[in-house]
Protein backbone atom coordinates (compact mmCIF):
# COMPACT_ATOMS: atom_id res chain seq x y z
CA UNK A 1 0.00 0.00 0.00
CA UNK A 2 3.00 2.30 0.40
CA UNK A 3 2.55 3.91 3.77
CA UNK A 4 3.33 7.63 3.73
CA UNK A 5 5.56 8.46 6.70
CA UNK A 6 7.33 11.27 4.88
CA UNK A 7 6.19 13.96 2.47
CA UNK A 8 8.75 15.69 0.26
CA UNK A 9 8.51 18.45 -2.33
CA UNK A 10 11.25 20.24 -4.27
CA UNK A 11 10.72 23.36 -6.33
CA UNK A 12 12.85 25.81 -8.27
CA UNK A 13 12.21 29.45 -7.46
CA UNK A 14 13.47 32.39 -9.55
CA UNK A 15 14.41 34.34 -6.44
CA UNK A 16 17.61 34.43 -4.38
CA UNK A 17 17.81 32.43 -1.14
CA UNK A 18 17.75 35.54 1.05
CA UNK A 19 14.39 36.59 -0.36
CA UNK A 20 12.92 33.09 -0.05
CA UNK A 21 14.28 32.86 3.49
CA UNK A 22 12.51 36.08 4.43
CA UNK A 23 9.22 34.77 3.06
CA UNK A 24 9.56 31.56 5.10
CA UNK A 25 10.78 32.95 8.41
CA UNK A 26 9.14 36.33 8.99
CA UNK A 27 5.69 37.19 10.28
CA UNK A 28 5.06 39.31 7.17
CA UNK A 29 6.00 36.44 4.86
CA UNK A 30 4.14 33.64 6.63
CA UNK A 31 1.11 35.88 7.18
CA UNK A 32 0.86 36.57 3.46
CA UNK A 33 1.40 33.33 1.55
CA UNK A 34 0.68 30.73 4.27
CA UNK A 35 -1.67 32.09 6.92
CA UNK A 36 -3.64 35.31 6.95
CA UNK A 37 -1.77 36.47 10.04
CA UNK A 38 1.36 35.19 11.75
CA UNK A 39 3.88 35.77 14.48
CA UNK A 40 7.23 34.08 14.89
CA UNK A 41 10.02 33.98 17.44
CA UNK A 42 12.78 32.85 15.09
CA UNK A 43 15.15 30.80 17.23
CA UNK A 44 15.42 27.11 18.19
CA UNK A 45 12.76 26.55 20.83
CA UNK A 46 10.87 29.67 19.83
CA UNK A 47 7.18 29.54 19.07
CA UNK A 48 5.21 30.82 16.12
CA UNK A 49 1.59 30.82 15.08
CA UNK A 50 -0.45 31.31 11.95
CA UNK A 51 -4.12 32.26 11.83
CA UNK A 52 -6.59 32.10 9.03
CA UNK A 53 -9.66 34.23 8.43
CA UNK A 54 -11.87 31.16 8.93
CA UNK A 55 -10.69 30.93 12.55
CA UNK A 56 -8.16 28.11 12.13
CA UNK A 57 -4.88 28.50 13.92
CA UNK A 58 -1.71 26.41 14.02
CA UNK A 59 1.09 26.72 16.55
CA UNK A 60 4.66 26.03 15.51
CA UNK A 61 7.68 25.22 17.60
CA UNK A 62 10.85 26.35 15.84
CA UNK A 63 13.60 23.70 15.87
CA UNK A 64 16.33 24.67 13.37
CA UNK A 65 17.36 28.11 12.20
CA UNK A 66 20.44 28.18 9.93
CA UNK A 67 20.05 31.30 7.83
CA UNK A 68 19.61 31.20 4.88
CA UNK A 69 19.76 27.42 4.36
CA UNK A 70 17.69 25.42 6.84
CA UNK A 71 14.47 26.24 8.68
CA UNK A 72 12.76 23.52 10.71
CA UNK A 73 9.73 23.45 12.98
CA UNK A 74 7.20 21.04 14.45
CA UNK A 75 3.44 21.30 14.50
CA UNK A 76 0.34 19.35 15.47
CA UNK A 77 -0.72 16.38 13.33
CA UNK A 78 -3.70 17.22 11.16
CA UNK A 79 -6.92 15.46 12.13
CA UNK A 80 -5.91 14.50 15.65
CA UNK A 81 -7.57 16.00 18.73
CA UNK A 82 -5.99 19.28 19.81
CA UNK A 83 -4.80 17.70 23.07
CA UNK A 84 -2.79 15.03 21.24
CA UNK A 85 0.87 15.85 21.87
CA UNK A 86 2.26 14.18 18.76
CA UNK A 87 3.75 16.51 16.16
CA UNK A 88 5.32 16.23 12.75
CA UNK A 89 8.59 17.91 11.80
CA UNK A 90 8.80 20.19 8.78
CA UNK A 91 12.19 21.17 7.37
CA UNK A 92 12.80 23.68 4.58
CA UNK A 93 16.18 23.55 2.83
CA UNK A 94 17.28 26.38 0.55
CA UNK A 95 20.08 25.89 -1.98
CA UNK A 96 21.37 28.57 -4.36
CA UNK A 97 20.57 27.63 -7.94
CA UNK A 98 22.04 30.11 -10.38
CA UNK A 99 20.36 33.36 -9.38
CA UNK A 100 17.47 31.49 -7.87
CA UNK A 101 16.78 28.95 -5.14
CA UNK A 102 16.06 25.26 -5.00
CA UNK A 103 13.61 24.88 -2.12
CA UNK A 104 12.94 21.50 -0.55
CA UNK A 105 10.35 20.83 2.14
CA UNK A 106 10.23 17.53 4.00
CA UNK A 107 7.62 16.65 6.58
CA UNK A 108 8.16 13.54 8.71
CA UNK A 109 6.63 11.89 11.74
CA UNK A 110 3.31 10.53 10.50
CA UNK A 111 4.42 7.06 11.64
CA UNK A 112 4.02 8.16 15.26
CA UNK A 113 0.30 7.58 14.91
CA UNK A 114 0.89 3.87 15.38
CA UNK A 115 1.57 4.40 19.06
CA UNK A 116 2.42 1.65 21.49
CA UNK A 117 -1.07 0.19 21.57
CA UNK A 118 -0.78 -0.96 17.95
CA UNK A 119 1.38 -4.01 18.63
CA UNK A 120 -0.30 -4.92 21.91
CA UNK A 121 -3.85 -4.84 20.61
CA UNK A 122 -3.24 -6.22 17.17
CA UNK A 123 -0.88 -9.10 17.86
CA UNK A 124 -3.36 -10.62 20.29
CA UNK A 125 -4.34 -13.92 18.70
CA UNK A 126 -8.08 -13.49 18.63
CA UNK A 127 -8.68 -15.19 15.28
CA UNK A 128 -9.69 -18.68 16.36
CA UNK A 129 -11.66 -17.66 19.42
CA UNK A 130 -13.74 -15.01 17.73
CA UNK A 131 -14.60 -17.41 14.90
CA UNK A 132 -16.10 -19.79 17.41
CA UNK A 133 -17.89 -17.03 19.21
CA UNK A 134 -19.22 -15.75 15.93
CA UNK A 135 -20.80 -19.10 15.24
CA UNK A 136 -22.19 -19.20 18.77
CA UNK A 137 -23.68 -15.75 18.29
CA UNK A 138 -25.34 -16.75 15.06
CA UNK A 139 -26.74 -19.85 16.75
CA UNK A 140 -28.08 -17.89 19.76
CA UNK A 141 -29.49 -15.09 17.64
CA UNK A 142 -31.35 -17.59 15.48
CA UNK A 143 -32.90 -19.28 18.53
CA UNK B 1 -12.75 -8.65 3.63
CA UNK B 2 -9.37 -10.43 3.99
CA UNK B 3 -9.28 -12.57 7.13
CA UNK B 4 -6.28 -12.83 9.40
CA UNK B 5 -5.44 -16.30 8.08
CA UNK B 6 -5.55 -15.14 4.46
CA UNK B 7 -3.02 -12.44 5.11
CA UNK B 8 -0.34 -14.92 6.07
CA UNK B 9 2.04 -14.83 9.04
CA UNK B 10 2.10 -11.64 11.08
CA UNK B 11 5.03 -9.48 10.04
CA UNK B 12 6.71 -6.61 11.76
CA UNK B 13 6.88 -2.92 11.06
CA UNK B 14 5.31 -1.49 7.98
CA UNK B 15 3.97 -4.65 6.36
CA UNK B 16 1.90 -5.37 9.43
CA UNK B 17 0.72 -1.76 9.66
CA UNK B 18 -0.32 -1.71 6.01
CA UNK B 19 -2.32 -4.90 6.51
CA UNK B 20 -4.08 -3.34 9.49
CA UNK B 21 -5.00 -0.18 7.60
CA UNK B 22 -6.17 -2.31 4.67
CA UNK B 23 -8.61 -4.11 7.01
CA UNK B 24 -9.97 -0.77 8.16
CA UNK B 25 -10.52 0.52 4.64
CA UNK B 26 -12.15 -2.77 3.59
CA UNK B 27 -14.44 -2.57 6.60
CA UNK B 28 -15.41 1.05 5.96
CA UNK B 29 -16.18 0.36 2.29
CA UNK B 30 -19.46 -1.32 3.26
CA UNK B 31 -22.28 0.99 4.47
CA UNK B 32 -23.69 -1.56 6.92
CA UNK B 33 -20.28 -2.08 8.48
CA UNK B 34 -19.81 1.70 8.66
CA UNK B 35 -23.12 1.93 10.52
CA UNK B 36 -22.12 -0.86 12.91
CA UNK B 37 -18.70 0.66 13.66
CA UNK B 38 -20.23 4.10 14.10
CA UNK B 39 -22.84 2.70 16.50
CA UNK B 40 -20.13 0.97 18.56
CA UNK B 41 -18.06 4.15 18.63
CA UNK B 42 -21.02 6.29 19.65
CA UNK B 43 -22.69 3.96 22.14
CA UNK B 44 -19.99 1.60 23.37
CA UNK B 45 -19.87 -2.21 23.32
CA UNK B 46 -23.08 -3.87 22.16
CA UNK B 47 -24.54 -7.23 21.23
CA UNK B 48 -25.79 -8.09 17.77
CA UNK B 49 -29.32 -7.84 19.19
CA UNK B 50 -28.71 -4.33 20.57
CA UNK B 51 -27.40 -3.19 17.21
CA UNK B 52 -30.32 -4.75 15.33
CA UNK B 53 -32.69 -2.71 17.48
CA UNK B 54 -30.85 0.51 16.67
CA UNK B 55 -29.92 0.02 13.03
CA UNK B 56 -31.99 -0.63 9.89
CA UNK B 57 -30.06 -3.87 9.30
CA UNK B 58 -31.25 -7.41 9.94
CA UNK B 59 -29.83 -9.25 12.93
CA UNK B 60 -28.45 -11.97 10.68
CA UNK B 61 -26.58 -9.43 8.58
CA UNK B 62 -25.26 -7.69 11.70
CA UNK B 63 -24.04 -11.01 13.14
CA UNK B 64 -22.32 -11.83 9.86
CA UNK B 65 -20.59 -8.43 9.72
CA UNK B 66 -19.54 -8.61 13.37
CA UNK B 67 -17.95 -12.01 12.79
CA UNK B 68 -15.98 -10.59 9.85
CA UNK B 69 -14.99 -7.49 11.82
CA UNK B 70 -13.85 -9.64 14.76
CA UNK B 71 -11.77 -11.87 12.46
CA UNK B 72 -10.17 -8.73 11.06
CA UNK B 73 -9.34 -7.44 14.53
CA UNK B 74 -11.51 -4.32 14.28
CA UNK B 75 -13.90 -5.38 17.03
CA UNK B 76 -13.26 -7.61 20.01
CA UNK B 77 -15.85 -10.15 21.14
CA UNK B 78 -16.38 -10.10 24.88
CA UNK B 79 -18.42 -12.65 26.83
CA UNK B 80 -21.32 -10.85 28.48
CA UNK B 81 -24.30 -11.58 30.70
CA UNK B 82 -26.40 -14.66 29.97
CA UNK B 83 -23.82 -15.84 27.37
CA UNK B 84 -24.58 -12.83 25.18
CA UNK B 85 -21.50 -11.79 23.25
CA UNK B 86 -20.79 -8.05 23.21
CA UNK B 87 -18.58 -6.47 20.60
CA UNK B 88 -16.15 -3.68 21.43
CA UNK B 89 -14.61 -1.40 18.82
CA UNK B 90 -10.80 -1.63 18.67
CA UNK B 91 -9.24 1.78 18.18
CA UNK B 92 -5.65 0.66 17.52
CA UNK B 93 -6.30 -0.43 13.91
CA UNK B 94 -7.96 2.93 13.32
CA UNK B 95 -4.67 4.63 14.19
CA UNK B 96 -2.94 2.85 11.32
CA UNK B 97 -5.63 4.04 8.91
CA UNK B 98 -5.48 7.52 10.45
CA UNK B 99 -1.76 7.72 9.75
CA UNK B 100 -2.39 7.04 6.09
CA UNK B 101 -5.08 9.71 5.99
CA UNK B 102 -3.10 12.29 7.99
CA UNK B 103 -0.40 12.35 5.33
CA UNK B 104 -3.02 12.57 2.55
CA UNK B 105 -4.81 15.38 4.37
CA UNK B 106 -1.68 17.52 4.50
CA UNK B 107 -1.68 19.90 1.54
CA UNK B 108 1.76 21.28 0.65
CA UNK B 109 1.09 21.90 -3.01
CA UNK B 110 -1.40 24.66 -2.24
CA UNK B 111 0.85 26.62 0.15
CA UNK B 112 3.96 26.15 -2.01
CA UNK B 113 2.11 27.48 -5.04
CA UNK B 114 1.05 30.45 -2.94
CA UNK B 115 4.68 30.97 -1.87
CA UNK B 116 5.79 31.11 -5.49
CA UNK B 117 2.99 33.55 -6.38
CA UNK B 118 3.87 35.72 -3.38
CA UNK B 119 7.56 35.87 -4.33
CA UNK B 120 6.76 36.57 -8.00
CA UNK B 121 4.38 39.37 -7.10
CA UNK B 122 6.87 41.08 -4.81
CA UNK B 123 8.95 42.14 -7.81
CA UNK B 124 12.72 42.45 -7.92
CA UNK B 125 14.27 44.45 -5.06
Amino acid sequence: MGFPDRIERTMQLAHPPAKVWAALTTAEGLGTWFGNEAEIDLRPGGTAWMKWDNGNQVDLRVERVEEPSVFGFTWHIYGLPDEDPRRTYVEFTLEPDGGGTQLTVVETGFAQLLGDDHQVAYEGNTGGWTSELGELTTYLDAA
Amino acid sequence: MPSQSERGPAGHGHTDMEAVAEQVFAALADPSRRAILAALAAGGPATATDLALRLPITRQAIAKHLTLLAEAGLVLAEPGERRRVRYRLQSAPMHAAQQFLAALARDWDGPLGALRDHLDSEGTP
